[in-house]
């Protein structure tokens, strides 16, 4: 079959089962465009800044289990795309990126439209390519795809000039259906000798405790490590990212760990004796002091990165390998053996367990006159049973999602937890309705951060994307506000959201529902007004309470030991 | 503590500065680099000098086997293994005390002249890198009018290879 590059382009995605694109286009790929013009199949999803696409794609492939495929054009579609890139990148989600460039006679003249994409990604890809013949169109596709969907995933951008995509040049195509690379191979199966060690040291622990991250959400290790942690009766935390792994609601979750972490689950780890790190990173959010982290504890570290082992905190058994299989292999050494924790270490641990959760580290004014941004997100979980997708952007409204809305599932809770990107939530959401069109999303986000983003509305409006926007207006910047207000003498500096619009007026000049909701007896029908209209996008701008913080919290270089807790919590 | 490290990876455009770019990234040393195709021509051998701590240098090559372009990498250190750095360095030799001190530590030090001009000498030299710091430091009153060295390359001892 002789096609132009554009022709296999859009050929290989089909054969390659990819259903949707998020893109913009612009003069380097027009082209590809024409060719999408011609077909039915794929479809093209037209964002309104191609920050959004990368994230839309983002979220697509958070909740579809496929990677996420973007389209944008050279030079300023590219820099654009780029935080959203960077954002993909840190959390570990895989996704394509094709990237028009100027065509192969101009590259490096400082042409219309021209930047270095390969340059400008490299430090925030797993992996970049730029194509220069459309002969390679295909096997570069196909690199990309494996690249970014298996070992620990990631974004992969592959650069391709306008004349390679030229309607006029044909060339050969065959879908490759395999592909090798001699130099990447992630090992997918564990030492065995390793695991073995590490049901030993898990068997042999007094008090210990399941640290979960994100890999095990990505890796689809979410059932085998419920089956894990439910045989042996421990503890578990989850980190930011991993939140969904395990449910939420179980007597044995302990809610997050790390700077806004649960009294519990902070104290569990300081205490711990045997510390199992499944699919985490030992950010620096999670650790605190880490001088002073876990210090009693021996380690056993699962992740299918070997960098991420041992790179900030030694470890005592690490075991390089993929989640799901890992713990399974784990599960069925741990059924064959006659062995299992001392029960009466394990009870005392619990009974200790219980008294840190009695501080009720979470608790707020039920009774204030202002709407309490806690009791939205409860409510939330509440109206949706529990079972929305929910994305957020990034501050203090992320941590109260985090906190209060009680994920069961995985895969549910979409945030940007490496980069902390402001503007993520709208664009991902819109990615999680495209890959659930019958599901409840819910963005909960902030003025500031809804702001970054906001012209995400129309791309919502064109598609008609009923998402659900709960915007915890409190006319801060919130965790900045919090911070200086902790850290700065409360000196305010410019973290006040001046001259904001009305949200209200907003959302309708799109096209969607507004509500604007003022008082704490109104949160809940709101909600349920909102939910009930199934087709429309609706925007609930809750004035909440400006003085509220996230707690508890450990400030920068504390250790898990050293919360600051909430007024109303009960200390002990 | 200094570490060699060698790495075979594609020989592909961009592939040094992945490498280059990693390391001003995670803001490790380089101390050398160098770099050029082996007798397969799809595959370059890099050879690395970097300091850093034991953790330092265990996160530095993992960092490089991440690369999905690297294939291969071996630190040298943990082995016995040679080490080879090639200078060329031009000298001002106009006096005839100068050429006659010039040649007696080249040869001294198994170096070969291979230029000649009226005012100066251009020495080849081959050695670690002590050796050809050495014959800078031994030059003393000698003027240097220009070095260009090119970095460490390192082999292991013995049977142990890195190839495919």
């Amino acid at each position: 079959m002789e096609l132009s590059g554009a022709e296999i382009l859009v050929q290989f995605l089909k054969d390659e089962g990819v259903e949707c694109v998020f893109g913009y286009p612009g003069g380097s790929v027009l082209h590809i465009y024409d060719e999408l013009y011609k077909q039915e199949e794929i479809k093209h999803i037209l964002v309104r800044h191609e920050q959004a696409a990368a994230h839309a794609a983002d979220g697509y492939a958070r909740t579809s289990g496929k990677p996420g495929v973007v389209l944008v054009t050279s030079g300023p579609g590219v820099t654009n795309a780029v935080t959203g890139i960077a954002t993909a990148y840190m959390d570990s989600i895989p996704m394509v990126v094709i990237t028009g460039q100027v065509p192969t006679a101009v590259i490096g003249s400082d042409a219309f439209q021209e930047v270095d994409t390969v340059g400008i990604t490299r430090p925030c890809s797993k992996h970049n390519f730029l194509v220069k013949d459309a002969r390679d169109i295909a096997t570069t596709l196909k690199k990309a795809f494996h690249l970014a969907t298996t070992g620990r995933p990631g974004p992969v951008v592959v650069d391709i000039p306008k004349d390679v995509t030229d309607p006029n040049v044909k060339v050969p195509y065959s879908y490759p259906e395999t592909i090798s690379m001699r130099s990447y191979n992630p090992k997918i199966k564990g030492n065995a000798r390793q695991i073995r060690r590490a049901v030993q040291l898990i068997l042999s622990a007094k008090r210990p405790i399941i640290y979960s991250g994100g890999g095990v959400i990505l890796s689809g290790a979410a059932n085998s490590l419920t089956e894990l942690t439910r045989m042996l009766n421990i503890p578990i935390t989850s980190t930011l990212m991993g939140l969904g792994g395990y449910p939420a609601t179980d007597r044995q979750f302990l809610g997050m760990l790390g700077m806004h972490g649960t009294y519990e689950a902070n104290m569990a780890m300081h205490e711990c004796d045997v510390l199992i790190a499944i699919g985490a990173r030992f950010d620096d959010r999670v650790t605190g002091k880490i001088e002073q982290f876990c210090p009693n504890a021996r380690i056993v570290h699962i992740d299918i990165d070997p960098a991420s082992i041992s790179k900030t905190v030694k470890v005592d058994v690490p075991i390089v390998g993929d989640v799901d299989s890992v713990l399974t292999e784990m599960l069925q050494l741990m059924r064959n053996t006659d062995s299992e924790l001392n029960q009466v270490e394990l009870k005392q641990w619990w009974e200790l367990i219980a008294k840190w959760r009695a501080t009720d580290c979470l608790a707020y004014d039920h009774d204030s006159d202002l709407i309490k941004p806690q009791y939205v997100v409860e409510k939330l979980w509440e109206i949706t049973g529990g079972d929305a997708f929910v994305s957020t952007d990034v501050g203090q409204h992320q941590m109260w999602a985090a906190q209060f809305y009680k994920f069961d599932k995985p895969n549910r809770f979409v945030t940007s937890g490496g980069l902390g990107t402001m503007g993520f939530g709208l664009p991902a959401a819109m990615g999680i309705q495209f890959a659930n069109p019958d599901s409840n999303v819910a963005c909960i986000t902030g003025e500031g951060s809804i702001q970054m983003c906001i012209q995400e509305l129309s791309t919502c409006f064109q598609y008609m994307l009923p998402l659900k926007i709960v915007n915890l207006n409190n006319r801060y910047l919130g965790m900045v506000r919090q911070w200086q207000e902790f850290f700065y003498g409360s000196r305010y500096s410019h973290s006040y959201m001046d001259a904001l619009p009305d949200f209200v007026k907003l959302a309708e000049s799109y096209g969607h529902v507004g509500i604007r909701i003022e008082n704490p007896a109104d949160v809940e029908g709101a909600l349920k007004e909102a939910f009930a209209l199934k087709e429309r996008l609706v925007f609930l701008d809750f004035i909440t309470d400006q003085t509220e913080n996230v707690y508890p919290m450990i400030a920068a270089g504390k250790a898990h030991h050293e919360m600051e807790m909430s007024p109303k919590s009960v200390l002990i | 503590m200094r570490h060699i490290i060698s790495i075979l990876i594609e020989n592909e455009a961009g592939a040094l500065s992945r490498v280059a770019g990693l390391f001003s990234a995670r803001g490790y040393n380089i101390e050398s680099l160098s770099v050029a195709p082996t007798e397969d021509a799809s595959l370059s051998r890099m050879t690395l000098v970097t300091r850093g701590s034991e953790e330092i240098v265990e996160q530095i090559t993992k960092q490089l086997n991440k690369l999905v372009d690297v294939v291969k990498l071996l630190d040298l250190t943990e082995g016995a293994h040679i080490e080879r750095e090639m200078m060329l360095i031009k000298v001002r030799a106009s006096s005839g005390s100068e050429r006659d001190e010039v040649k007696r530590l080249s040869d001294i030090f198994r170096g070969n002249i291979i230029d000649v001009s009226r005012t100066s000498y251009v020495i080849e030299l081959t050695g670690d890198s002590n050796k050809l710091d050495s014959f800078i430091q031994a030059l003393g009153e000698i003027t240097i009018l220009e070095t260009v060295r090119c970095g460490s390359m390192g082999i292991a001892r013995g049977e142990k290879s890195l190839h495919l």
